[in-house]
């Protein structure tokens, strides 16, 4: 049993201390934008917010979280896709096949909740999410729209 | 716990056929635009479709359907815009649905090849699709016609508004769309002239962004059906091992655990393979990995050993010739300096983001899945195989893929999903593999070597040519019967001869050389290979383009003039390579190191400039690519540059981090830790030059991860001095390489 609060409501789950908080957030809860796509915390495709910072969700245990945390899915980032990170994703078209985009968004937000003006060097070191169809240097330029928007 | 129904509100509609299994995914993407004032069409019953490719609402949102998958490449936003073009209608209501493989059959095939692979996604169709489209337009016009009692003739289409002008009567598609079903189609429509084009061969938004920015769309991986249960699967490590036992007590009262269930091979006798079903995924992923199981009979394939094998092809008497012409070994004989280099690529996994997955329901009268495939009426013949139901009482729900890349033209677990619906009849069962078990258990891009040898005479004039391939046919493991007196012809892409046949004309070597022999030394290992997004053209543009450039240097001449010399039968090839070049600055004097490829695949022309910077640690920064690309006709110029960029992250991924090997049959690199792939700080900065020259239609999706690898690595060089020839890069020092 857990309590959790996901995207501004307060939860409770019955599943057992060790679940990965992204099981918990697709299987329990029915918000499926946050995708699985390693479980080893390589590929990022789990990013979600705990308290504004990006974390990768498939190697977070549930019973790690203690139920105050302000926990925020690619569902909750904003209303009708209007945080400057969807904004500039959609101006520029960046999704592919778009399934690592819920996860490539949440840590692109999460940097800029932490530090608004990125340099190069900052997004090299902080976005090291796996794109395979290859969105990384629109991805670049999504940031820096974003920025542009914020 | 109870699993939340996402149907609803997932734009799916649940209808009840004979089975009460009948269930029909609408169309994912949304129109962009809804009239605030539009006036109320809820009481009228939905218009029928106009013909198989365009259904027109009371509203005029046109529904374009789509055969293709779309997998991330844009087929689905180009195809819906040759549709929006031919039937003159609002961009702005244009929405898509994937018909069933089912419906397919049914309708005599009437959507065609259901088939996404080989960049043909729009190159393969564009003709029926468009003269379907042109088809419904006409329908439309003289629904309108009939109804005023004027010619047909006489009346014009636009933004879905259809207009008599001598009457001043005008009416949209919606109003008349219903009648127009009703109509004979006409016997000939022509299409239009791509010049004409304002709808296609522009530069058009994605129709699918909206919900990926969401979290909204719906991937295999995100199905949810009443009632549904999870399975995690455990296939034999080991290449060709089977299930010997498993010890299901041991994990069966574990959280959520239903059943524990051994599954079949998809490709061979008896059980491969072994599953847990549970309420959620994780609870059965965790299940299953406490399961203790004991495997037997595998293969104890190691790729070092291998080596020895691929080095014995090199050499060997006996080879396939796929070209050849005039006399290598009089040049070799004659040659003032002979050039030899020997390349490898290693096994590649797709590493498609979202890993296999497949949701099956099973009933002893029907089995319908829930798949991101490529190929969705393979898909459903495997669904009747594994079910042994008739192929009229199965179907195929398709949803986008979470990547595909070639991966997903196979079935294995579609099958297996079956498999385990079989097990829980009118449960639906969700089968998600782990991303362990997709690396493990991939079709792999086969590995080769190549010898490549080269004569130039005393001017530095290329006069003999011999490239010998050793290694794995793919056909010979998947199309045996595509083999030609065993040759593997694919085996040869990018570098057949022209005038084979209509097939492989999009194959073929587009370098004139006055003697040349290219052949194959088969050398086939027990893994399972398969088409990985480029296949063939991958591996052969290092070998060619890599060599061209050592020649080039050994020559003593510039690698652009000695590559251009050798292009004068083909001037579109030259032309995206002087392209290239020019924007990419080379030879100019920066003191930057630049690398150029230019190949011909899948139909179109396509070059790269590199522009490289060795670190003094050895390591590499790529800084800028360049990158030409002549497809013929563009039909969405905005879509071809996201795949020119997206094949530069995929070319490079497996050029510097990208390598599968086994050892005791077993692969090692299980996860992105070890199979790593290229993140943003490696990426470079792409500009993309598209030059349709008209006339033809190539396609788009692969043919430039070709050019990425040898682009760069013959930059290292100019920066070097040193050349790569053993892939992929990883922690080489590029100074001691």
């Amino acid at each position: 049993m857990a309590t959790l609060k996901v995207n501004g409501k307060s939860v409770t789950v019955e599943v057992e201390d060790d679940t990965p908080l992204l099981f918990v957030l697709r299987e329990q809860l029915g918000l499926t934008g946050t995708k699985y796509g390693c479980g080893i915390a390589q590929c990022g495709t789990c990013t979600v917010h705990v308290d504004g910072a990006a974390i990768r969700s498939c190697t977070y245990p549930v019973g790690a979280l203690s139920g105050e945390e302000e926990i925020t899915t690619i569902e909750g980032l904003s209303e009708d896709a209007s945080h400057p990170v969807q904004q500039a994703w959609d101006e520029l078209d960046i999704p592919q096949c778009g399934y690592c985009q819920p996860g490539m968004i949440m840590a692109v937000a999460g940097m800029l909740n932490d530090n608004p003006t990125p340099t190069d060097e900052d997004i090299d070191a902080e976005i090291t999410n796996i794109c395979r169809c290859g969105t990384l240097a629109r991805v670049r330029k999504g940031i820096k729209l974003a920025v542009d928007k914020s | 716990m109870a699993v939340k129904t996402l149907l609803s509100r997932r734009g799916f509609i649940v209808g009840t056929g004979a089975t009460g299994l009948t269930i029909g995914i609408l169309a994912s993407c949304t129109p962009s635009s809804t009239e605030p004032d539009a006036p109320d069409y809820s009481d009228l019953p939905p218009n029928a479709e106009v013909n198989a490719w365009v259904h027109i609402d009371h509203d005029d949102t046109v529904t374009v359907r789509i055969a293709r998958s779309e997998m991330g490449q844009g087929t689905l936003t180009g195809l819906a815009q040759l549709v929006a073009e031919e039937l003159d209608c609002d961009w702005d209501k244009v929405t898509t649905e994937y018909p069933t493989p089912g419906e397919n059959l049914a309708r005599d095939r009437i959507w065609g090849d259901y088939s996404t692979g080989g960049s043909q996604g729009i190159r393969g169709s564009h003709t029926y699709v468009r003269e379907g489209a042109a088809a419904a337009k006409a329908m439309l016009i003289e629904a309108a016609a009939n109804e005023w009692g004027v010619p047909a003739s006489e009346c014009t289409s636009e933004n879905s508004v259809i207009t008599h002008a001598g009457s001043g009567q005008t009416t949209t598609y919606g109003k008349v769309a219903n009648a127009a079903g009703q109509l004979a189609p006409p016997l000939e429509v022509s299409v239009k002239d791509p010049a004409d084009w304002k709808i296609a061969g522009q530069p058009k938004k994605r129709l699918d962004t909206k919900d990926k920015l969401t979290g909204a769309q719906v991937y295999g991986a995100d199905i949810q059906l009443d009632g549904m249960l999870n399975a995690s699967i455990k296939q034999a490590p080991q290449i060709g091992a089977s299930l010997k036992s498993f010890d299901a007590a041991a994990v069966e009262s574990m959280p959520g655990v239903k059943k524990v269930v051994s599954v079949r091979n998809p490709f061979g006798e008896g059980n491969n393979a072994v599953a847990v079903i549970a309420e959620t995924w994780w609870q059965a992923h965790k299940a299953l990995q406490a399961l203790p199981v004991e495997w037997e009979g595998g293969v104890p394939f190691s790729t070092t050993e291998f080596e020895a094998e691929l080095d014995n092809g090199l050499t060997a008497d006996e080879a396939f010739v796929g070209n050849m012409n005039g006399d290598v070994v009089g040049a070799f004989a004659d040659a003032a300096q002979m050039v030899e280099a020997t390349y490898n690529m290693p096994f590649q996994n797709h590493a498609c983001m979202e890993p296999m997955n497949t949701t099956a329901v099973y009933t002893e009268d029907r089995c319908e899945i829930w798949c991101p495939t490529q190929n969705g009426e393979a898909a459903l013949a495997a669904v009747s195989e594994a079910s042994g139901l008739p192929i009229t009482q199965c179907d195929v729900y398709k949803v986008h893929l979470g990547g595909g890349f070639g991966r997903r033209g196979a079935a294995d677990y579609v099958q297996q999903a079956v498999f385990l619906a079989m097990e829980m009849p009118g449960t639906p069962i969700k089968l998600q593999w782990s991303r362990e078990e997709d690396m493990i258990h991939g079709f792999f891009h086969p590995t080769t070597k190549a010898r490549v040898r080269g004569a130039l005479d005393a001017d530095g004039n290329l006069t003999g040519l011999h490239m010998r391939i050793s290694g794995q046919s793919i056909l010979a493991a998947l199309i045996p019967q595509a083999l030609i007196n065993g040759m593997d012809i694919a085996t040869f892409q990018g570098l057949l001869p022209s005038g084979l046949n209509d097939r492989v004309e999009d194959q073929t070597l587009k370098y004139s050389f006055d003697n040349l022999l290219i052949d194959h030394a088969m050398r086939n290992p027990p893994v399972r290979p398969g088409f990985w997004r480029g296949v063939n053209l991958n591996q052969n543009a290092i070998y060619l383009e890599c060599f061209m450039d050592e020649l080039a240097f050994a020559a003593g001449r510039d690698p652009l003039e000695f590559r251009l010399a050798h292009l004068k039968d083909s001037p579109l090839t030259a032309a995206v390579l002087q392209a290239a070049a020019e924007r990419g600055g080379w030879g100019s004097n920066d003191g930057k190191a630049r690398g150029l490829c230019s190949m011909y695949g899948f139909g179109s022309h396509v070059a790269a400039c590199a522009e490289v910077t060795v670190r003094d640690d050895g390591s590499l920064k790529i800084d800028r690519i360049v990158a030409a690309t002549d497809p013929g006709t563009a039909v969405n110029p905005q879509q071809i540059e996201a795949q020119v960029e997206g094949s530069f992250v995929y070319g490079l991924s497996a050029m510097l981090h990208g390598e599968i090997t086994f050892e005791n049959g077993e692969v090692q690199e299980q996860n992105f830790d070890t199979f790593n792939s290229m993140r943003i700080a490696e990426m470079p900065e792409v500009e993309t030059i598209i030059m349709p020259s008209g006339g033809f239609w190539g396609g788009v999706g692969e043919p430039t991860i070709a050019v990425a690898a040898p682009a760069v690595l013959n930059a290292i060089y100019a920066a070097t001095g040193k050349r790569v020839r053993q892939l992929p890069i990883k922690d080489q020092d590029l100074r001691n390489a």
